[in-house]
Formats: structure tokens, C-alpha cells, sequence
């Protein structure tokens, strides 16, 4: 019998805004050795939000898991933090008041996702809709007119003064389809097919529709040059292929298309290749001064990570200016200069601990398709910490990520809110007891036959 | 603002932040190490009934399954009665260790759904009384078989 344990969860919640608040402070100090005026309205602001947030969820999902909110409150805030801080230094580019106006539609964003979709399930009918919805949303940055180009990467819609970045929102619709998807076929995707050697391949006309959307998704990250985002749909796709059906072959079937894939991309595209070269010769000189595709950013990365070291300098006291776009992509690596590897661990474990909480859904989720759903959410969520921060500390090439709820950037932060709304909408219905029998309650004697 | 206090704001705030994470583990506790005593099922004292509302004007057009396993499903009311049972060929097939193949059925006469118990070994129940004879079933009231509670909606 589960507890609803909200009191933990209110309580967690205002932990959470005391230590971003503390953060606040503490940069405030750091910089110039004063609380910060707007440390108030920032910390008040947040708590706020997060009430409201917290009120939606006692109402309307009143069974969900205590630690999910509160722990992307955590993130979320520490985010604020850190582009304030950033902001205080005068990189363009930075500001912590579009950020907390985001973080606000955000909250709006989870609220409305919990208030209108009250069972997760009816996600299940829309399986088709929202592959095609996926694919629409990935397209539509290449549309004239409406598509924008930014640092290189066609990943853009502009609507008015904002530009949003629909593929963010299409990888939540593209899990949805995969789920629903692999719910309906999963058995013949296991069972049915040839073996070979030692792994079982399944019938091609099983996969096809998977493999086209793959394809097509693929296709046009590459052709919007979005590496990042093409390597988190190809994980997700592995990923709930092997919680669909799990068989080892295809884990083994998707690292060789993977392997493949990256080194003809590496051979085909130039931009590619650069990601490549600057991964594995990161630290050379003429990689660092080279015009295009220098490494500057990542080791400018890499030496504020390093000059953190265990104890990091001290919230307000780092060079986070040094780093090119340390308010969105490499908000990690300052972070790490300024919380050094404590802070850095505390914080990988705050998102281990959002990951474990939705895989803990998918664990208790009583219906296969939320099992894959939040199987899904989960690991994309996983997935996208280990790209952005691998690619920050060097473990594998760089692709332009966000860190989830951290970095600068209004759609992720949509995007991501709404993601923690399918989770807590599913952990509410695992969580809730199941329905009992009249019999059960002492009514009358059961026979069971 | 001297070295020294700005060292020790940085390692309080480092010490607050894993604060917060072993307080996370700690809510959590029992998730990820199991629960060190089997805790006593405390069961919610059920809640009284709802008043039950006079049958309004107009004929119920929906039968919700408003508990249980299929939750959420609707079947339209036409003029054609509903089976309810465990058996394949039942209107709502019900997999439930506590219902009979053919538990029971809910038929129009002159405006009005009623429910009949088909024999079932564990009883169909409209509100909280046993259904020993055909009975007429107002709006909104839950009939419950097993797990599954059904309620007609207009």
C-alpha cells in the first residue's frame, strides 16, 4: 500500500527553493559581496510557481511520486542561478528574467498537460497522430519563410519576435508513437523473424514502419544539422525497442546501424567530421585556433571544469564569460567551475534521482503502454544529460544539447515540463491503489470458484 | 566579504546541495532498499456514499465504467440489452476473478435500464445492496461486479 505522502513532497519543494535561494545568495555574495536585489523576487517568484505547480498536482494527480517535482524544482532553479549569474558578467545572451518568464510557462505548460489529460492512456489512441505530429514538427524548421537558421543549425520557427524549436517538442510526440507503436507489435517483433548466429532478427515488414520514421527523423536532423538531437531519437528508439521486446539484438542490431551510421556521416558531411576531429584532438593547437570547428568553446569548457576542481570557486566567483555560450550549451561546464565536482556530482545525482523515479513508473505502471511510455520519457531524459554532459567533459564528441531544465531556452524548457507531466500523470495512476473488490470489503463471504 | 567567509558560504552550499539529495533518498527510502517492516495494510475507512441523486429527466445514453480495470470505457446505450461477464462473448468482458462468464445484464424497459443478476456466484450490486431481482438502475448510481464499478451517464 503506497502513501500519497504529500507533506514529504511539500516539504522536499521547500527545501528545494531554500537552497536555490541559498544559491542565489551565494552568487550574490560571490560577485560583490552583497545579497542581491532581486534574489527576493527571483526566490519568491520561484516558490510561487512552484506552489501553484505543487496545488495542480495535490488536485489533480494526487497519487503521483513526491520527488519528481521537487527535484526538477531543484534543477530548474539552479538553471536561474546560474544565467543570472552568467548574466551579472555580461555575456549576451543571458538573462535570467526571460528564463524565469519561461520557467513560469513551463509550470503553466505541466499544469495544463495534467489538468487536460487525465488519463494517459487516451495517449494511446493518438499512436498515429503523434508520429505524424512528430515528423510535422520536425519538418517544419525546413519550410521557407517560417524556418530560421541560427549558429548554423535550421532547428528554428519563428513566430513573431520568438523562435521556438519544434524538434524538442517532437521527440515527446515521437516516444508517444514509439510506445503505442511497439505496445501493438511487440510480440511479433520478439517472437516472429529467423535466427541467426545467436540473435534473432525480426521480419522486415514488422519494422517497417519504425525504420521509416527512423529514417526520416534521422534524415532531417542531419539535414538540419542537429546531431544532438538525431542521437537522442536514435537512443530512444533503441532504448524502447529493447524494453518492448527484450532481446539483446536489437541493442546489438542498433550500435552497429549506430557505428555505421556516424562514420559515414563522419566521411559524408563535413560539419561531422568536424565534431569528430575536435573530439579527438581536442587540445591540439591548430584544432584550438582553426576558424571553423575550433575547439576553443569545449576547452575553454573543459579548463573551467578543471579550475573548479573538487570544491569548485564558489557560486559568483568564476570566469563562466571565458566560456562561449555558457548560459545554454555549456552551463555544465560552468557550473562545474563554480560548484567544482561536489557540486557537479550533487547535481548528476538529482537528475539520477528524476531518471530512477520514472523508471520506478514504468516499474509499478499496471498497462504496457505506460510501462514503455515512461520507460521512454525516462531514458530520453537520461539519454539527453549523458550527450550534453559527455559532450561538455569530453567522453563523447560534442552535439549541441540542452541540459534539461538548466540551460537557457524557452522551448526545452516547454518541452521538458510537459515531459515531467506525462511522468507524474503515470506515476499517479501506478501509484494509486488498485480498485477493490466489494467482496474485499467485508460485505459478504467470497467464493471463488 | 574576506576569503574566509566567501570559503565558508562555498562549502556550506555544497554541503546544503547534498543535504537536499540524501533528504531526496531518504523520501525514497523504502523505494530503493525495501520496506524494513511489512507496514500494516491501513486501509482508508471508505468514504459514505454519495446521496444518492434523483433519476433526472431524461434516459441515461451512456454506460461508463467508472473503477476497475477498464476504466474509462464507454459504450453507448441503444435499444439492445448489455451482457456483462467474464465470458468472450459478453458487451463488456470483464477479467475478473470475481465475476461469473455470465454475471449480469442490463436491459431498457419502458425508459428504463435495469440490471439483473444472471446467477453470479459473487453478486452484482447497485450502490450498496445486493441485486436479487431485476432492478431499475437510476442515473449516476455505481453498479458494481467485482472490481468494476459502471455507472449510466445521460
Amino acid at each position: 500500500m503506497t502513501a500519497k505522502r504529500r507533506g514529504a513532497q511539500l516539504a522536499m519543494l521547500a527545501f528545494a527553493v531554500v537552497v536555490v535561494m541559498c544559491a542565489y545568495a551565494s552568487a550574490g555574495l560571490g560577485i560583490d559581496g552583497a545579497v542581491p536585489a532581486g534574489m527576493l523576487t527571483y526566490g519568491l517568484g520561484l516558490g510561487a510557481l512552484m506552489l501553484a505547480a505543487y496545488l495542480v498536482l495535490a488536485k489533480w494527480a494526487p497519487w503521483a511520486d513526491p520527488l519528481i517535482l521537487p527535484l526538477v524544482t531543484l534543477v530548474n532553479g539552479l538553471g536561474l542561478v546560474m544565467i543570472y549569474r552568467i548574466e551579472q558578467t555580461g555575456q549576451g545572451g543571458a538573462s535570467a528574467t526571460t528564463q524565469l518568464m519561461w520557467t513560469a510557462l513551463g509550470v503553466v505548460m505541466f499544469s495544463a498537460t495534467l489538468i487536460v489529460l487525465k488519463d494517459h492512456r487516451a495517449l494511446q489512441r493518438l499512436t498515429y497522430t503523434a508520429g505524424f505530429a512528430g515528423l510535422a514538427l520536425l519538418l517544419l524548421p525546413l519550410l521557407p519563410f517560417i524556418g530560421k537558421e541560427i549558429n548554423g543549425a535550421r532547428i528554428w520557427v519563428g513566430i513573431g519576435p520568438f523562435s521556438i524549436q519544434p524538434s524538442e517538442f517532437a521527440k515527446i510526440a515521437l516516444v508517444v508513437f514509439f510506445a503505442g507503436y511497439l505496445v501493438a507489435k511487440r510480440d511479433v517483433l520478439a517472437l516472429a523473424g529467423r535466427r541467426l548466429l545467436f540473435i534473432d532478427l525480426p521480419r522486415a515488414r514488422d519494422l517497417g514502419p519504425v525504420l521509416i520514421t527512423w529514417a526520416v527523423s534521422l534524415g532531417v536532423l542531419v539535414m538540419q544539422k542537429d546531431l544532438g538531437s538525431s542521437l537522442l531519437l536514435f537512443g530512444a528508439f533503441i532504448a524502447m525497442l529493447y524494453i518492448a521486446t527484450q532481446r539483446t539484438s536489437w541493442v546489438l542490431i542498433g550500435a552497429l546501424l549506430f557505428i555505421g551510421g556516424a562514420v559515414l556521416a563522419g566521411q559524408v558531411f563535413s560539419h561531422v567530421e568536424a565534431r569528430f576531429d575536435g573530439w579527438l584532438n581536442a587540445s591540439s593547437q591548430e584544432m584550438y585556433y582553426r576558424d571553423f570547428g575550433s575547439t576553443f568553446q569545449l576547452m575553454q569548457g573543459l579548463f573551467a571544469i578543471g579550475s573548479g576542481g573538487i570544491l569548485g570557486t564558489g557560486l559568483g566567483q568564476g570566469y563562466p564569460r571565458e566560456i562561449p555560450l555558457s548560459f545554454s550549451d555549456f552551463i555544465f561546464s560552468a557550473t562545474g567551475e563554480e560548484l567544482g565536482l561536489t557540486g557537479l556530482m550533487a547535481l548528476l545525482m538529482v537528475y539520477a534521482l528524476i531518471v530512477q523515479r520514472g523508471l520506478r513508473t514504468a516499474f509499478a505502471a499496471r498497462d504496457p503502454f505506460s510501462k514503455l511510455l515512461a520507460g521512454g520519457l525516462s531514458f530520453i531524459l537520461a539519454w539527453q544529460v549523458f550527450i550534453i554532459v559527455g559532450g561538455v567533459t569530453r567522453l563523447i564528441p560534442l552535439t549541441g544539447l540542452v541540459t534539461p531544465f538548466m540551460s537557457a531556452g524557452g522551448s526545452a524548457l516547454l518541452a521538458n515540463w510537459m515531459l515531467i507531466a506525462l511522468l507524474v500523470r503515470m506515476s499517479d495512476a501506478a501509484r494509486k491503489p488498485p480498485p477493490q473488490a466489494i467482496q474485499d470489503e467485508g460485505l459478504t463471504q467470497v467464493m471463488q470458484r | 566579504m574576506s576569503e574566509l567567509t566567501l570559503l565558508l558560504i562555498r562549502l556550506a552550499f555544497l554541503a546544503l546541495l547534498w543535504f537536499f539529495v540524501i533528504a531526496a533518498v531518504g523520501v525514497i527510502r523504502t523505494d530503493l532498499f525495501g520496506a524494513r517492516t511489512a507496514p500494516a495494510p491501513a486501509r482508508k475507512p471508505t468514504k459514505a456514499p454519495k446521496p444518492v441523486s434523483k433519476p433526472k429527466r431524461g434516459e441515461p445514453r451512456q454506460m461508463v465504467v467508472t473503477g476497475g480495470p477498464l476504466q474509462g470505457t464507454v459504450i453507448d446505450l441503444t435499444e439492445t440489452p448489455i451482457s456483462i461477464g467474464r465470458a468472450t462473448d459478453a458487451t463488456l468482458v470483464l477479467s475478473d476473478d470475481y465475476a461469473s462468464s455470465r454475471h449480469a445484464r442490463l436491459f431498457p424497459q419502458d425508459g428504463q435500464w435495469i440490471v439483473e443478476d444472471l446467477g453470479s456466484t459473487n453478486g452484482t450490486y447497485l450502490d450498496r445492496s445486493k441485486v436479487t431481482r431485476p432492478t431499475p438502475v437510476p442515473l449516476g448510481v455505481p453498479i458494481r461486479i467485482g472490481k468494476t464499478v459502471i455507472e449510466l451517464r445521460k
